[in-house]
């Protein structure tokens, strides 16, 4: 490992023998270089094309306002930072480069030419912290209205309501408001009219039976063919980013379940899997393979959301009725473990909340076997059903290359060819120690999507049943200083450990600085919180890449040249959730 | 058999005709969720009965709106127009010996006319609303409708050839020794298919498609004038199933039962299969429901009508 991160700095000095060598050392190990802004975009064109093997996918882009900043161990002075994670299959690694803008020049060349995937992450780190990205084809806004004044994750934005004064809605404010929302394809380079045919602008959403959720698609439409669609996102956006600034590490959990709301544990395990790497904790077996269990579970909780609204967003009314009582029943395990549902908020630092509950063992075998026969039915119902082929088979496809280039992971990227998983490639929680295969489809198309994802459940339930009989005994949490909140038994022994408790539950642990980036394999992507510690109580920084924005933003090139009912059949496919795009 | 006077048999049919389309409302409602694995309507009467009273009130209590951006004339007229249709072609249909409005001699083509002037009630809709969603249902009703009336009609010559008469009595009738269902199978298929189309149900809502066109072309309408549209559609069900019953199956013949009760039971046979086609069906694309119509459907009917002539020609005696 060590070897092959010297070898990628080692490269890059030789191909720019100017580049001022900066590598810094992190939590992860994953292999940091600091770079001028003038030599952003030649390195990063190496590094995709040139390197070998080498980057292909532009797996993150996040900013960071360095200001407030205690512990900068040396790193290059600047008042902003730009953070590109670039990740190789091949390599199986990730490489990050890093930026320092100074403030009075926030600006830097734009890499969409790169990477069509940057559009929407320029945009982002545009919208939050002011960065200009020169030559970006659109620069405004995207997860803030357009008519916000200020950058919201900038250090000096306030975090709260009540910071803010009042809200206030006057008429003439209305109005405004209402004005910037409206549509002017000029904006977007799409032309009103050509040869003599005028076109309709047909906005679909915010309130759409088809979107899923507040999503806005304007589509340009020649009768009812697709030329082209505007996705418009931002309306599901809570400051999630900023509230973990706000929280404490351990009080941050419950906000990470509401990100990907489908997906409960799943967050609070990407989560924590940064939270933990950054500091240092090693999570006991038990703990473990509780975590991979719930975690398998919510997995097959997500796909069956997606799989009854996946057929009703074709027209079949029943499916969707009979996987949410299967849902119900996975529930109700969730239920009996962690006490809640959607939101279990269930693990912790160091381990999870509690043991499992007497008689958890019958709960999930009952579940195991009743699950595959139904399994069974739905494969007759929905994806045996003529019409459901012909809707589905050769639309919205897209080759493993174009998934690459524009960031998709998890089960769309799965479908195009590519059967690469977090869990398989970079396992965490102990995955290297469950049998399961990885299933791939060929042409990426929305029939592929859907067979992955039932392909998916089935794998997850011979994990949950390896769980269950091989659960290890031993501590459900780890006995590290910093698990929070500690073990009851290491709490009372003495002052300094009745200490350490006390301050881990009223402050919160204290982080050592340094980041980190943990990546999982959620149930629509690579989910991936790229922390930043100062070393206090609460995060510096809180980056959280979601699988679904960059699914989302690859919408227009699959329902270019389709019909209204395809752009309906590829959102159902792409299996987002607006929580996780707009965070 | 004594005759009803033609008045009483109008006054009955047309309550009869109303009370089947909204008691089918329940019916549907109540079959559905038994397929799907769940209640239904079941708290207002017994099983739920009065919902559809209760949702009759409602309806009827709601304030009457007319949006200002729609053309008001054709706005109102559409819902009319869809009721008014249906109901015209129950005058012709025979549910006993005697028991009918108006016994034309072309009562089939009556059907068929009066199902094709259903169209203009969707299309006016869809176009009067001034509304992109209605305005793309309204498009899509139109070339559909249009496209399956097309062999709907071909569909049946068949049956007409077989009976030798438009009259729907006569009809009847003629299928005394042999329900047209077995020579005419395939007239049967394409019939029942067709009739799904002209009601624009699952598979065939592509009018209303609610996960693409948000309520298609009724997305504006609301309070009673959406009340007739709904109506409308369950007496349209109740009409194909009907003329199913009465085309390919011997309308009210049948062994032992009274004819009436015959007629009742094959009735909800084919109401309950239009439904169990919404519980289990996708909806297909806009251009594979008209590839299908004209390249798969159209021939087969034509194909159809000729063999089922080259062999009446053939086999039946001159009349």
């Amino acid at each position: 490992m060590l070897a092959l991160q010297a070898s990628i700095a080692d490269a890059v000095q030789q191909k720019f023998p100017a580049w001022p060598r900066f590598e810094q050392p992190t939590r992860d190990h994953i292999a940091t270089l600091w770079v001028p802004a003038e030599n952003l975009g030649p390195i990063l064109r190496f590094l995709k094309y040139e390197a070998a093997p080498p980057y292909a996918m532009l797996f993150d882009l996040a900013a960071v306002d360095e200001r407030v900043r205690l512990h900068r161990d040396g790193q290059p002075p600047g008042d902003f930072t730009v953070v590109y994670t670039l990740l190789s299959l091949e390599r199986n690694e990730f490489v990050r480069i890093k930026v320092a803008l100074p403030q009075d020049r926030l600006a830097l060349p734009t890499i969409t030419p790169l990477w069509p995937a940057a559009n929407w992450y320029e945009r982002e780190a545009w919208d939050m912290f002011g960065i200009r990205f020169n030559g970006h084809p659109h620069l405004e806004r995207i997860l803030m209205p357009r008519t916000w004044v200020g950058h919201p994750l900038r250090k000096d934005h306030p975090a709260r309501a009540t910071e803010m004064g009042p809200y206030r809605l006057s008429p003439e404010k209305e109005e405004r408001e209402q004005e910037a929302l409206r549509f002017r394809p000029e904006e977007w380079g799409l032309r009103r009219s050509e040869q003599g045919t005028d076109f309709i602008f047909l906005n679909v959403g915010p309130q759409h039976p088809g979107t899923h959720g507040v999503l806005r698609i304007v589509v340009q439409l020649d009768g009812e063919l697709i030329l082209d669609a505007v996705p418009e996102i931002g309306f599901h956006h809570r400051g999630a980013e900023k509230m973990g600034e706000r929280q404490s590490w351990h009080t941050y959990i419950p906000y990470t379940d509401r990100i990907d709301y489908l997906g409960g544990v799943l967050n609070n395990l990407a989560y924590l899997t940064a939270v933990e790497k950054l500091a240092g904790i090693a999570v006991p077996p038990r703990a473990q393979v509780i975590r991979v269990m719930l975690a398998e579970l919510f997995r097959i909780i997500s796909h069956l959301v997606w799989y009854g609204t996946f057929a009703q967003d074709l027209g079949q009314l029943s499916p969707v009725f009979y996987t949410f009582n299967d849902r119900e029943r996975a529930f109700a395990i969730i239920e009996a473990v962690c006490g809640a549902r959607m939101h279990p908020n269930w693990f912790r630092i160091g381990g999870v909340a509690q043991d499992l509950p007497d008689g958890w063992e019958a709960m999930f075998r009952d579940f195991l076997d009743y699950l595959p026969p139904r399994l069974r039915e739905y494969d007759r119902e929905i994806l045996g059903n003529g019409i459901f082929r012909a809707r589905t088979r050769g639309i919205g496809g897209c080759s493993a290359a174009e998934a690459l280039e524009w960031g998709l992971t998890g089960p769309n990227l799965r479908a195009a060819g590519l059967a690469w998983d977090f869990r398989k490639k970079q396992p965490y929680s102990g995955y290297e120690n469950f049998e399961f295969e990885i299933p791939a489809g060929r042409s990426g198309d929305c029939y592929d999507r859907a067979l992955v994802r039932v392909e998916e459940m089935r794998q997850s339930l011979r994990i949950i049943r390896q769980c269950v009989e091989q659960m290890p005994a031993g501590p459900y949490k780890s006995a590290d200083p910093l698990a929070t909140p500690p073990l009851k038994e290491r709490t009372m022994h003495d002052i300094e450990t009745l200490i350490t408790h006390f301050l881990g539950v009223s402050w919160g642990p204290v982080i050592p600085p340094g980041e980190a980036l943990g990546v999982i394999e959620a149930s629509k992507g690579a989910n991936g919180y790229y922390l930043t510690s100062d070393g206090g109580t609460n995060s510096y920084r809180t980056h959280i890449r979601t699988p679904s924005f960059p699914h989302l933003q690859i919408l227009p090139r699959l329902c270019r040249g389709r019909m209204i009912p395809d752009l309906l059949a590829i959102l159902g496919s792409l299996d987002y959730v607006l929580a996780d795009v707009d965070r | 058999m004594v005759s009803p006077h033609p008045l009483v048999s109008l006054l009955a049919i047309l309550l009869l005709a109303l009370t089947l389309a909204s008691g089918l409302i329940w019916f549907e409602r109540r079959l559905l969720a038994w397929w799907q694995d769940r209640y239904g309507p079941n708290r207002v009467g017994p099983f739920g009965l009065l919902q559809v009273l209760a949702d009759m009130i409602k309806i009827f209590a709601k304030e009457d709106w007319v949006p200002p951006f729609a053309d008001k004339v054709a706005f109102i007229l559409a819902p009319a127009i869809i009721v008014v249709t249906v109901l015209l072609s129950f005058a012709v249909l025979p549910f006993a010996p005697g028991v009918i409005v108006s016994d034309l001699n072309i009562a089939l083509l009556f059907f068929l006319a009066m199902s094709s002037l259903g169209v203009y009630s969707i299309v006016l809709a869809g176009w009067s609303s001034d509304n992109k969603y209605s305005l793309l249902g309204g498009m899509r009703a139109a070339a559909q409708m249009l496209s399956y009336e097309v062999f709907m009609g071909l569909s049946l010559m068949g049956v007409v050839l077989l009976a030798g008469t438009f009259s729907l009595n006569g009809i009847v009738r003629a299928q005394r020794h042999l329900w047209f269902i077995v020579p005419q199978f395939a007239g049967f298929l394409l019939f029942f298919i067709a009739g799904l189309a002209e009601t624009r149900r699952l598979p065939f809502d592509l009018p209303e498609a609610e996960s693409e066109l948000v309520a298609g072309f009724h997305s504006e309408y609301s309070g009673m004038k959406f009340g007739m549209f709904f109506v409308g559609e369950y007496l349209g069900i109740t009409l194909i199933s009907a003329m199913i019953a009465i085309l390919f199956f011997g309308g009210w013949l049948g062994p032992g039962l009274p004819p009436l009760l015959w007629f009742f039971l094959k009735l909800f046979c084919f109401l309950s299969l239009f439904i169990l086609m919404r519980a289990a069906l996708p909806r297909p694309r806009f251009d594979q429901l008209m590839a299908w119509a004209w390249k798969l459907l159209l021939p087969l009917a034509l194909l159809n009508l000729l063999v089922t002539g080259a062999l009446v020609l053939a086999f039946l005696p001159r009349r």
